[in-house]
Protein backbone atom coordinates (compact mmCIF):
# COMPACT_ATOMS: atom_id res chain seq x y z
CA UNK A 1 0.00 0.00 0.00
CA UNK A 2 1.16 3.50 -0.84
CA UNK A 3 1.48 6.47 1.54
CA UNK A 4 -1.13 9.25 1.52
CA UNK A 5 -0.32 11.88 -1.11
CA UNK A 6 -2.13 14.42 -3.29
CA UNK A 7 0.16 15.59 -6.14
CA UNK A 8 0.12 19.31 -6.87
CA UNK A 9 -0.04 18.88 -10.66
CA UNK A 10 -3.50 17.30 -10.53
CA UNK A 11 -7.05 18.63 -10.19
CA UNK A 12 -9.48 16.98 -7.77
CA UNK A 13 -13.20 16.24 -7.67
CA UNK A 14 -15.14 15.98 -4.40
CA UNK A 15 -15.99 12.34 -5.10
CA UNK A 16 -12.26 11.58 -4.70
CA UNK A 17 -11.23 11.49 -8.34
CA UNK A 18 -8.25 13.19 -9.89
CA UNK A 19 -7.68 14.72 -13.34
CA UNK A 20 -4.38 15.15 -15.17
CA UNK A 21 -5.01 17.63 -18.00
CA UNK A 22 -2.88 17.49 -21.12
CA UNK A 23 -1.13 20.79 -21.77
CA UNK A 24 -3.44 21.66 -24.66
CA UNK A 25 -6.52 20.96 -22.54
CA UNK A 26 -8.08 18.62 -25.09
CA UNK A 27 -7.90 15.40 -23.19
CA UNK A 28 -7.24 14.24 -19.66
CA UNK A 29 -6.41 11.19 -17.57
CA UNK A 30 -8.72 10.24 -14.68
CA UNK A 31 -8.13 8.14 -11.61
CA UNK A 32 -9.13 7.82 -7.96
CA UNK A 33 -7.30 9.45 -5.09
CA UNK A 34 -5.30 7.85 -2.33
CA UNK A 35 -8.16 8.75 0.02
CA UNK A 36 -10.64 6.82 -2.16
CA UNK A 37 -8.63 3.62 -2.39
CA UNK A 38 -7.52 3.46 1.25
CA UNK A 39 -10.80 2.47 2.95
CA UNK A 40 -11.69 0.15 0.07
CA UNK A 41 -8.71 -2.09 0.72
CA UNK A 42 -6.99 -4.20 -1.89
CA UNK A 43 -8.69 -3.67 -5.24
CA UNK A 44 -9.45 -6.95 -7.02
CA UNK A 45 -11.66 -5.82 -9.91
CA UNK A 46 -12.00 -2.73 -12.11
CA UNK A 47 -15.18 -2.76 -14.17
CA UNK A 48 -14.01 -0.36 -16.85
CA UNK A 49 -16.15 1.61 -19.31
CA UNK A 50 -15.80 0.86 -22.99
CA UNK A 51 -13.70 2.98 -25.28
CA UNK A 52 -16.08 5.39 -27.00
CA UNK A 53 -18.50 5.65 -24.10
CA UNK A 54 -19.53 9.13 -23.04
CA UNK A 55 -18.92 10.30 -19.50
CA UNK A 56 -20.95 13.00 -17.77
CA UNK A 57 -19.38 15.06 -15.02
CA UNK A 58 -20.49 13.93 -11.54
CA UNK A 59 -21.95 10.65 -12.82
CA UNK A 60 -20.66 7.14 -12.15
CA UNK A 61 -18.71 5.66 -15.07
CA UNK A 62 -17.01 2.61 -13.56
CA UNK A 63 -16.89 0.38 -10.51
CA UNK A 64 -13.93 -0.63 -8.43
CA UNK A 65 -14.27 -3.62 -6.13
CA UNK A 66 -12.24 -4.91 -3.26
CA UNK A 67 -12.82 -8.34 -1.76
CA UNK A 68 -15.64 -7.05 0.44
CA UNK A 69 -16.83 -3.77 -1.11
CA UNK A 70 -17.94 -2.08 -4.30
CA UNK A 71 -17.23 1.57 -5.04
CA UNK A 72 -18.63 3.72 -7.83
CA UNK A 73 -16.18 5.91 -9.71
CA UNK A 74 -17.48 9.34 -10.69
CA UNK A 75 -16.45 11.36 -13.73
CA UNK A 76 -14.70 14.55 -12.65
CA UNK A 77 -15.27 16.04 -16.14
CA UNK A 78 -17.37 15.17 -19.19
CA UNK A 79 -16.09 13.60 -22.40
CA UNK A 80 -15.51 10.49 -24.46
CA UNK A 81 -13.35 7.59 -23.29
CA UNK A 82 -10.43 7.25 -25.72
CA UNK A 83 -8.39 4.73 -23.74
CA UNK A 84 -8.90 2.37 -20.80
CA UNK A 85 -6.06 1.16 -18.60
CA UNK A 86 -6.24 -2.51 -19.57
CA UNK A 87 -3.18 -3.40 -17.48
CA UNK A 88 -5.35 -3.10 -14.36
CA UNK A 89 -7.21 -6.29 -15.27
CA UNK A 90 -4.07 -8.33 -14.60
CA UNK A 91 -3.01 -6.40 -11.52
CA UNK A 92 -5.89 -4.46 -9.94
CA UNK A 93 -3.75 -3.78 -6.87
CA UNK A 94 -1.88 -1.18 -8.90
CA UNK A 95 -4.77 1.16 -8.01
CA UNK A 96 -3.67 0.86 -4.38
CA UNK A 97 0.05 0.87 -5.04
CA UNK A 98 0.23 3.75 -7.52
CA UNK A 99 -3.14 5.54 -7.70
CA UNK A 100 -1.73 8.58 -9.56
CA UNK A 101 0.58 6.69 -11.90
CA UNK A 102 0.14 3.14 -13.21
CA UNK A 103 -3.23 2.99 -11.46
CA UNK A 104 -4.86 5.54 -13.82
CA UNK A 105 -8.31 4.47 -15.03
CA UNK A 106 -9.25 6.16 -18.31
CA UNK A 107 -8.13 8.77 -20.82
CA UNK A 108 -10.93 11.04 -21.96
CA UNK A 109 -11.38 13.54 -24.82
CA UNK A 110 -12.97 16.42 -22.95
CA UNK A 111 -16.23 17.91 -24.18
CA UNK A 112 -16.25 20.90 -21.84
CA UNK A 113 -12.79 21.87 -20.75
CA UNK A 114 -14.21 24.79 -18.76
CA UNK A 115 -15.49 22.22 -16.24
CA UNK A 116 -11.98 22.29 -14.82
CA UNK A 117 -12.90 25.54 -13.10
CA UNK A 118 -15.19 23.52 -10.80
CA UNK A 119 -12.39 21.21 -9.67
CA UNK A 120 -10.05 21.69 -6.72
CA UNK A 121 -6.31 22.00 -6.51
CA UNK A 122 -4.37 19.77 -4.13
CA UNK A 123 -4.54 22.24 -1.23
CA UNK A 124 -8.31 22.72 -1.56
CA UNK A 125 -8.88 18.98 -1.84
CA UNK A 126 -6.80 18.28 1.26
CA UNK A 127 -8.78 20.98 3.07
CA UNK A 128 -11.94 19.13 2.05
CA UNK A 129 -10.50 15.97 3.55
CA UNK A 130 -9.74 17.89 6.72
CA UNK A 131 -6.02 17.28 6.37
CA UNK B 1 -16.62 8.42 3.67
CA UNK B 2 -17.61 9.97 6.94
CA UNK B 3 -15.57 9.55 10.06
CA UNK B 4 -16.87 6.55 11.96
CA UNK B 5 -19.35 7.59 14.62
CA UNK B 6 -18.61 5.80 17.89
CA UNK B 7 -21.51 3.56 18.83
CA UNK B 8 -21.52 3.32 22.62
CA UNK B 9 -23.96 0.41 22.84
CA UNK B 10 -21.76 -2.00 20.87
CA UNK B 11 -20.28 -4.81 22.92
CA UNK B 12 -16.50 -5.16 23.02
CA UNK B 13 -14.52 -8.36 23.36
CA UNK B 14 -11.68 -8.55 25.91
CA UNK B 15 -9.31 -8.23 22.94
CA UNK B 16 -10.73 -4.95 21.66
CA UNK B 17 -7.73 -2.90 22.80
CA UNK B 18 -5.39 -5.40 21.11
CA UNK B 19 -7.27 -4.99 17.82
CA UNK B 20 -7.27 -1.20 18.03
CA UNK B 21 -3.56 -1.13 18.86
CA UNK B 22 -2.81 -3.41 15.89
CA UNK B 23 -4.51 -0.93 13.56
CA UNK B 24 -7.49 -3.14 12.80
CA UNK B 25 -10.45 -1.63 11.01
CA UNK B 26 -13.28 -2.06 13.52
CA UNK B 27 -16.89 -2.37 12.40
CA UNK B 28 -20.26 -3.08 14.02
CA UNK B 29 -21.21 -6.74 13.63
CA UNK B 30 -24.22 -8.39 15.28
CA UNK B 31 -24.13 -5.91 18.15
CA UNK B 32 -20.37 -6.11 18.64
CA UNK B 33 -17.52 -3.92 17.46
CA UNK B 34 -15.27 -6.42 15.72
CA UNK B 35 -12.10 -6.28 13.60
CA UNK B 36 -12.97 -6.68 9.92
CA UNK B 37 -9.33 -6.65 8.87
CA UNK B 38 -5.85 -5.81 10.11
CA UNK B 39 -3.31 -5.38 7.29
CA UNK B 40 -5.47 -6.72 4.49
CA UNK B 41 -7.97 -9.45 3.76
CA UNK B 42 -5.88 -11.07 1.00
CA UNK B 43 -2.81 -11.37 3.20
CA UNK B 44 -4.87 -12.71 6.10
CA UNK B 45 -6.70 -15.20 3.89
CA UNK B 46 -3.43 -16.49 2.48
CA UNK B 47 -1.91 -16.79 5.96
CA UNK B 48 -4.70 -19.19 6.92
CA UNK B 49 -4.46 -21.18 3.69
CA UNK B 50 -0.66 -21.43 3.84
CA UNK B 51 0.44 -21.02 7.44
CA UNK B 52 -1.63 -19.97 10.46
CA UNK B 53 -4.00 -17.17 11.43
CA UNK B 54 -5.92 -16.32 14.59
CA UNK B 55 -9.43 -14.87 14.78
CA UNK B 56 -11.15 -13.29 17.76
CA UNK B 57 -14.60 -14.85 17.61
CA UNK B 58 -15.61 -13.93 21.14
CA UNK B 59 -18.83 -12.48 19.76
CA UNK B 60 -20.06 -16.06 19.33
CA UNK B 61 -22.39 -17.15 22.12
CA UNK B 62 -22.20 -20.20 24.37
CA UNK B 63 -25.00 -22.03 26.17
CA UNK B 64 -24.18 -24.70 28.74
CA UNK B 65 -26.81 -27.37 29.26
CA UNK B 66 -26.53 -29.64 32.29
CA UNK B 67 -28.86 -32.11 33.92
CA UNK B 68 -30.20 -35.64 33.88
CA UNK B 69 -32.29 -34.85 30.78
CA UNK B 70 -29.70 -32.73 28.99
CA UNK B 71 -29.42 -35.24 26.17
CA UNK B 72 -33.19 -35.62 25.72
CA UNK B 73 -33.58 -31.84 25.81
CA UNK B 74 -30.99 -31.16 23.10
CA UNK B 75 -32.27 -34.08 21.08
CA UNK B 76 -35.70 -32.43 21.05
CA UNK B 77 -34.40 -28.91 20.45
CA UNK B 78 -31.71 -29.45 17.81
CA UNK B 79 -31.77 -31.28 14.51
CA UNK B 80 -28.87 -33.72 14.69
CA UNK B 81 -28.66 -36.96 16.67
CA UNK B 82 -27.13 -35.63 19.88
CA UNK B 83 -26.87 -39.17 21.32
CA UNK B 84 -24.09 -39.81 18.83
CA UNK B 85 -21.81 -37.21 20.42
CA UNK B 86 -19.36 -39.00 22.66
CA UNK B 87 -17.91 -37.30 25.73
CA UNK B 88 -15.22 -35.05 24.28
CA UNK B 89 -16.95 -35.00 20.91
CA UNK B 90 -18.51 -32.28 18.77
CA UNK B 91 -21.40 -32.06 16.35
CA UNK B 92 -22.96 -29.56 13.93
CA UNK B 93 -26.72 -29.14 14.13
CA UNK B 94 -29.56 -26.72 13.55
CA UNK B 95 -32.15 -25.01 15.66
CA UNK B 96 -35.39 -25.19 13.71
CA UNK B 97 -38.81 -23.62 14.07
CA UNK B 98 -41.94 -25.79 14.03
CA UNK B 99 -42.20 -25.24 10.27
CA UNK B 100 -38.62 -26.41 9.77
CA UNK B 101 -37.26 -22.91 9.16
CA UNK B 102 -33.69 -22.50 10.37
CA UNK B 103 -33.37 -20.30 13.47
CA UNK B 104 -29.64 -20.86 13.94
CA UNK B 105 -26.83 -23.23 13.15
CA UNK B 106 -24.89 -24.54 16.12
CA UNK B 107 -21.91 -26.54 17.27
CA UNK B 108 -22.56 -28.71 20.31
CA UNK B 109 -19.75 -30.20 22.40
CA UNK B 110 -20.32 -32.93 24.98
CA UNK B 111 -18.29 -32.10 28.05
CA UNK B 112 -19.58 -34.96 30.20
CA UNK B 113 -22.38 -37.51 30.21
CA UNK B 114 -24.97 -34.86 31.14
CA UNK B 115 -23.12 -31.65 30.24
CA UNK B 116 -23.13 -30.00 26.83
CA UNK B 117 -21.83 -26.70 25.48
CA UNK B 118 -23.55 -25.21 22.43
CA UNK B 119 -21.92 -22.42 20.43
CA UNK B 120 -24.39 -19.99 18.85
CA UNK B 121 -24.13 -17.19 16.33
CA UNK B 122 -23.71 -13.74 17.88
CA UNK B 123 -26.76 -12.26 16.17
CA UNK B 124 -28.99 -15.13 17.30
CA UNK B 125 -27.60 -15.79 20.74
CA UNK B 126 -30.20 -13.92 22.79
CA UNK B 127 -33.12 -15.43 20.87
CA UNK B 128 -31.50 -18.87 21.04
CA UNK B 129 -31.10 -18.66 24.79
CA UNK B 130 -34.74 -17.61 25.12
CA UNK B 131 -35.80 -20.60 23.03
CA UNK B 132 -33.58 -22.97 25.02
CA UNK B 133 -35.13 -21.56 28.21
CA UNK B 134 -38.70 -21.91 26.93
CA UNK B 135 -38.26 -25.52 25.81
CA UNK B 136 -36.31 -26.39 28.99
CA UNK B 137 -39.40 -26.01 31.16
CA UNK B 138 -40.39 -29.55 30.13
CA UNK B 139 -37.00 -31.10 30.99
CA UNK B 140 -34.77 -31.68 34.00
CA UNK B 141 -31.99 -29.36 32.84
CA UNK B 142 -30.15 -26.29 33.98
CA UNK B 143 -29.10 -23.72 31.41
CA UNK B 144 -26.27 -21.26 31.71
CA UNK B 145 -25.73 -18.37 29.31
CA UNK B 146 -21.95 -18.53 29.18
CA UNK B 147 -21.61 -15.97 26.38
CA UNK B 148 -21.00 -13.02 28.65
CA UNK B 149 -17.95 -14.51 30.37
CA UNK B 150 -16.51 -16.74 27.64
CA UNK B 151 -14.05 -15.68 24.94
CA UNK B 152 -13.28 -17.67 21.84
CA UNK B 153 -10.32 -17.68 19.48
CA UNK B 154 -10.03 -19.68 16.27
CA UNK B 155 -6.47 -20.67 15.34
CA UNK B 156 -6.62 -21.97 11.79
CA UNK B 157 -4.27 -23.06 9.05
CA UNK B 158 -1.95 -25.94 8.19
CA UNK B 159 0.45 -24.88 10.97
CA UNK B 160 -2.24 -24.03 13.55
CA UNK B 161 -2.10 -27.26 15.52
CA UNK B 162 1.66 -27.27 15.79
CA UNK B 163 1.64 -23.68 16.97
CA UNK B 164 -0.98 -24.26 19.70
CA UNK B 165 0.64 -27.54 20.69
CA UNK B 166 3.90 -25.68 21.46
CA UNK B 167 1.96 -23.49 23.91
CA UNK B 168 -0.03 -26.35 25.45
CA UNK B 169 0.81 -28.74 28.26
CA UNK B 170 -0.81 -31.68 26.50
CA UNK B 171 -1.56 -33.02 23.07
CA UNK B 172 -4.45 -31.43 21.19
CA UNK B 173 -7.76 -33.16 20.54
CA UNK B 174 -8.28 -34.62 17.07
CA UNK B 175 -10.65 -33.10 14.54
CA UNK B 176 -14.21 -32.91 15.93
CA UNK B 177 -12.94 -33.77 19.41
CA UNK B 178 -12.49 -31.45 22.39
CA UNK B 179 -10.60 -31.34 25.67
CA UNK B 180 -9.64 -28.93 28.46
CA UNK B 181 -5.90 -28.23 28.36
CA UNK B 182 -3.57 -25.58 29.70
CA UNK B 183 -2.55 -23.23 26.90
CA UNK B 184 -0.28 -20.27 27.58
CA UNK B 185 -0.62 -21.04 31.28
CA UNK B 186 -4.41 -20.81 31.47
CA UNK B 187 -7.21 -23.35 31.27
CA UNK B 188 -8.57 -23.54 27.73
CA UNK B 189 -11.31 -25.67 26.22
CA UNK B 190 -9.70 -26.78 22.95
CA UNK B 191 -11.88 -28.06 20.12
CA UNK B 192 -10.72 -29.51 16.81
CA UNK B 193 -13.22 -27.45 14.87
CA UNK B 194 -13.20 -24.40 12.64
CA UNK B 195 -14.88 -22.39 9.92
CA UNK B 196 -12.14 -21.96 7.33
CA UNK B 197 -11.72 -25.29 5.54
CA UNK B 198 -8.25 -25.68 7.06
CA UNK B 199 -7.05 -27.77 9.94
CA UNK B 200 -7.00 -25.95 13.24
CA UNK B 201 -8.52 -25.52 16.65
CA UNK B 202 -10.99 -23.29 18.41
CA UNK B 203 -10.10 -22.16 21.91
CA UNK B 204 -12.66 -21.18 24.53
CA UNK B 205 -11.58 -19.53 27.77
CA UNK B 206 -12.71 -17.17 30.49
CA UNK B 207 -12.72 -13.52 29.41
CA UNK B 208 -9.93 -12.62 31.83
CA UNK B 209 -7.64 -15.18 30.18
CA UNK B 210 -8.25 -14.13 26.57
CA UNK B 211 -5.46 -11.57 26.32
CA UNK B 212 -2.84 -14.02 27.59
CA UNK B 213 -3.84 -16.65 25.04
CA UNK B 214 -4.14 -14.14 22.17
CA UNK B 215 -0.74 -12.64 22.94
CA UNK B 216 0.91 -16.06 23.12
CA UNK B 217 -0.64 -17.25 19.88
CA UNK B 218 0.30 -14.03 18.03
CA UNK B 219 3.83 -14.04 19.51
CA UNK B 220 4.22 -17.63 18.29
CA UNK B 221 3.55 -16.46 14.74
CA UNK B 222 -0.18 -16.55 14.02
CA UNK B 223 -1.35 -13.65 11.89
CA UNK B 224 -4.32 -11.75 13.38
CA UNK B 225 -7.22 -12.11 10.94
CA UNK B 226 -10.52 -10.27 10.75
CA UNK B 227 -14.08 -11.05 9.85
CA UNK B 228 -13.49 -10.27 6.17
CA UNK B 229 -10.98 -13.11 5.82
CA UNK B 230 -13.22 -15.35 7.93
CA UNK B 231 -15.95 -14.76 5.37
CA UNK B 232 -13.82 -15.38 2.27
CA UNK B 233 -12.37 -18.53 3.84
CA UNK B 234 -15.73 -19.98 4.86
CA UNK B 235 -17.22 -19.10 1.45
CA UNK B 236 -14.47 -21.04 -0.36
CA UNK B 237 -15.11 -23.93 2.04
CA UNK B 238 -18.90 -23.57 1.45
CA UNK B 239 -19.77 -23.28 5.12
CA UNK B 240 -23.12 -21.59 5.64
CA UNK B 241 -23.31 -18.12 7.16
CA UNK B 242 -26.45 -17.56 9.17
CA UNK B 243 -28.28 -14.50 7.83
CA UNK B 244 -26.88 -15.07 4.32
CA UNK B 245 -27.33 -18.74 3.49
CA UNK B 246 -29.68 -19.63 6.32
CA UNK B 247 -32.69 -17.83 7.73
CA UNK B 248 -36.15 -18.72 9.09
CA UNK B 249 -37.61 -18.84 5.56
CA UNK B 250 -35.21 -21.62 4.51
CA UNK B 251 -35.50 -25.23 5.59
CA UNK B 252 -32.45 -27.44 6.08
CA UNK B 253 -33.18 -29.53 2.99
CA UNK B 254 -33.03 -26.65 0.50
CA UNK B 255 -29.95 -25.37 2.33
CA UNK B 256 -28.16 -28.68 1.69
CA UNK B 257 -28.09 -29.50 5.40
CA UNK B 258 -30.22 -32.62 5.33
CA UNK B 259 -27.17 -34.50 6.62
CA UNK B 260 -27.41 -32.54 9.90
CA UNK B 261 -31.06 -33.50 10.43
CA UNK B 262 -32.10 -36.82 11.95
CA UNK B 263 -35.89 -36.77 11.79
CA UNK B 264 -36.15 -40.02 13.76
CA UNK B 265 -35.05 -38.05 16.84
CA UNK B 266 -38.33 -36.12 16.54
CA UNK B 267 -36.73 -32.71 16.98
CA UNK B 268 -38.83 -29.56 16.75
CA UNK B 269 -39.40 -29.08 13.01
CA UNK B 270 -38.70 -32.73 12.15
CA UNK B 271 -42.06 -33.26 10.47
CA UNK B 272 -41.56 -30.31 8.13
CA UNK B 273 -38.02 -31.46 7.35
CA UNK B 274 -39.30 -34.98 6.64
CA UNK B 275 -41.83 -33.58 4.18
CA UNK B 276 -39.28 -31.38 2.47
CA UNK B 277 -36.91 -34.30 2.16
CA UNK B 278 -39.65 -36.50 0.68
CA UNK B 279 -41.19 -34.01 -1.73
CA UNK B 280 -38.15 -31.95 -2.63
CA UNK B 281 -37.86 -28.18 -2.51
CA UNK B 282 -38.44 -25.44 -5.07
CA UNK B 283 -34.92 -24.11 -4.64
CA UNK B 284 -31.57 -25.60 -3.71
CA UNK B 285 -28.47 -23.95 -2.33
CA UNK B 286 -25.55 -24.43 -4.72
CA UNK B 287 -21.93 -23.36 -4.87
CA UNK B 288 -20.84 -21.50 -7.98
CA UNK B 289 -17.91 -19.85 -9.70
CA UNK B 290 -18.06 -16.96 -12.11
CA UNK B 291 -17.15 -17.83 -15.69
CA UNK B 292 -15.95 -14.32 -16.51
CA UNK B 293 -15.18 -11.05 -14.79
CA UNK B 294 -17.39 -9.78 -12.01
CA UNK B 295 -17.85 -10.35 -8.32
CA UNK B 296 -21.22 -11.65 -7.12
CA UNK B 297 -22.63 -10.15 -3.93
CA UNK B 298 -25.30 -11.35 -1.49
CA UNK B 299 -28.75 -10.38 -2.74
CA UNK B 300 -27.85 -10.31 -6.44
CA UNK B 301 -30.78 -11.86 -8.35
CA UNK B 302 -30.24 -14.88 -10.58
CA UNK B 303 -31.67 -14.55 -14.08
CA UNK B 304 -34.57 -17.01 -14.34
CA UNK B 305 -35.13 -17.10 -10.58
CA UNK B 306 -33.05 -17.49 -7.46
CA UNK B 307 -30.75 -15.33 -5.38
CA UNK B 308 -27.10 -15.14 -4.47
CA UNK B 309 -26.85 -15.74 -0.71
CA UNK B 310 -23.06 -15.45 -0.37
CA UNK B 311 -20.72 -13.89 -2.90
CA UNK B 312 -17.20 -12.59 -2.83
CA UNK B 313 -13.90 -12.50 -4.63
CA UNK B 314 -12.04 -15.71 -3.80
CA UNK B 315 -8.42 -14.92 -2.90
CA UNK B 316 -7.44 -18.57 -3.48
CA UNK B 317 -9.19 -19.11 -6.81
CA UNK B 318 -8.76 -15.45 -7.86
CA UNK B 319 -12.28 -15.13 -9.23
CA UNK B 320 -15.79 -14.40 -8.08
CA UNK B 321 -17.42 -17.28 -6.17
CA UNK B 322 -20.39 -17.81 -3.92
CA UNK B 323 -23.45 -19.73 -2.98
CA UNK B 324 -26.93 -19.18 -4.39
CA UNK B 325 -30.43 -20.51 -4.03
CA UNK B 326 -31.39 -21.68 -7.52
CA UNK B 327 -34.60 -23.25 -8.82
CA UNK B 328 -34.06 -26.98 -8.33
CA UNK B 329 -34.12 -27.58 -12.09
CA UNK B 330 -31.06 -25.31 -12.43
CA UNK B 331 -29.19 -26.69 -9.43
CA UNK B 332 -27.26 -29.60 -10.93
CA UNK B 333 -23.48 -29.39 -11.14
CA UNK B 334 -22.26 -27.92 -14.40
CA UNK B 335 -25.40 -25.87 -15.07
CA UNK B 336 -24.54 -22.43 -16.38
CA UNK B 337 -26.62 -19.45 -15.30
CA UNK B 338 -26.43 -15.68 -15.17
CA UNK B 339 -26.32 -13.40 -12.17
CA UNK B 340 -27.60 -9.84 -12.32
CA UNK B 341 -24.71 -7.97 -10.69
CA UNK B 342 -25.98 -4.40 -10.34
CA UNK B 343 -27.62 -4.44 -13.75
CA UNK B 344 -25.01 -6.47 -15.63
CA UNK B 345 -25.70 -10.11 -16.46
CA UNK B 346 -22.62 -12.12 -15.63
CA UNK B 347 -22.18 -15.86 -16.33
CA UNK B 348 -21.58 -18.42 -13.59
CA UNK B 349 -21.57 -22.22 -13.27
CA UNK B 350 -22.83 -24.54 -10.53
CA UNK B 351 -19.86 -26.33 -8.93
CA UNK B 352 -19.30 -29.13 -6.48
CA UNK B 353 -19.00 -28.20 -2.85
CA UNK B 354 -16.61 -27.21 -1.43
CA UNK B 355 -15.10 -24.72 -3.84
CA UNK B 356 -11.79 -25.14 -2.05
CA UNK B 357 -10.53 -28.32 -0.39
CA UNK B 358 -7.29 -28.40 1.57
CA UNK B 359 -4.58 -30.72 0.39
CA UNK B 360 -4.88 -34.11 2.03
CA UNK B 361 -1.50 -34.97 3.56
CA UNK B 362 -2.31 -38.69 3.41
CA UNK B 363 -2.60 -38.69 -0.40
Amino acid sequence: MSEASYPKDLLYHQEHDWVRLDPAGEWATFGITWYAQDPLGEVVFYDAPEVGSLLTKDESYAEIESVKAVSDVFAPMSGEVIEVNSAIADDPGVINDDPYGDGWLVKVRLSSVEEKEQLMDSAAYQALLGQ
Amino acid sequence: MLARVPTPDLKLTPLHARHAAAGARLVPFAGWEMPVQYQGVMEEHRAVRGDVGVFDVSHMGEIRTQGTQALEFLQHLTSNDVSRIQIGGAQYGLLCADDGGVLDDLFTYRLDEDVFLTVTNAGNHTADFERFTEVATDFEVELLDAGAFTSMLAVQGPNARALVERLADGSLPARMRSESINVAGVEVFVAGTGYTGEDGVELLMRNEDAVAVWDAVVAAGAMPCGLAARDTLRTEACFHLYGNDLDPSRNPIEAGLGWACKEETDFIGAEAVRQARASGTEEQLVAFKMLAAGIPRPGNPVVGGGTVSSGTFSPTLELGVGMAYLPTAMASIGTEFEIDVRGKQRPAVVCERPLYRKADPSV
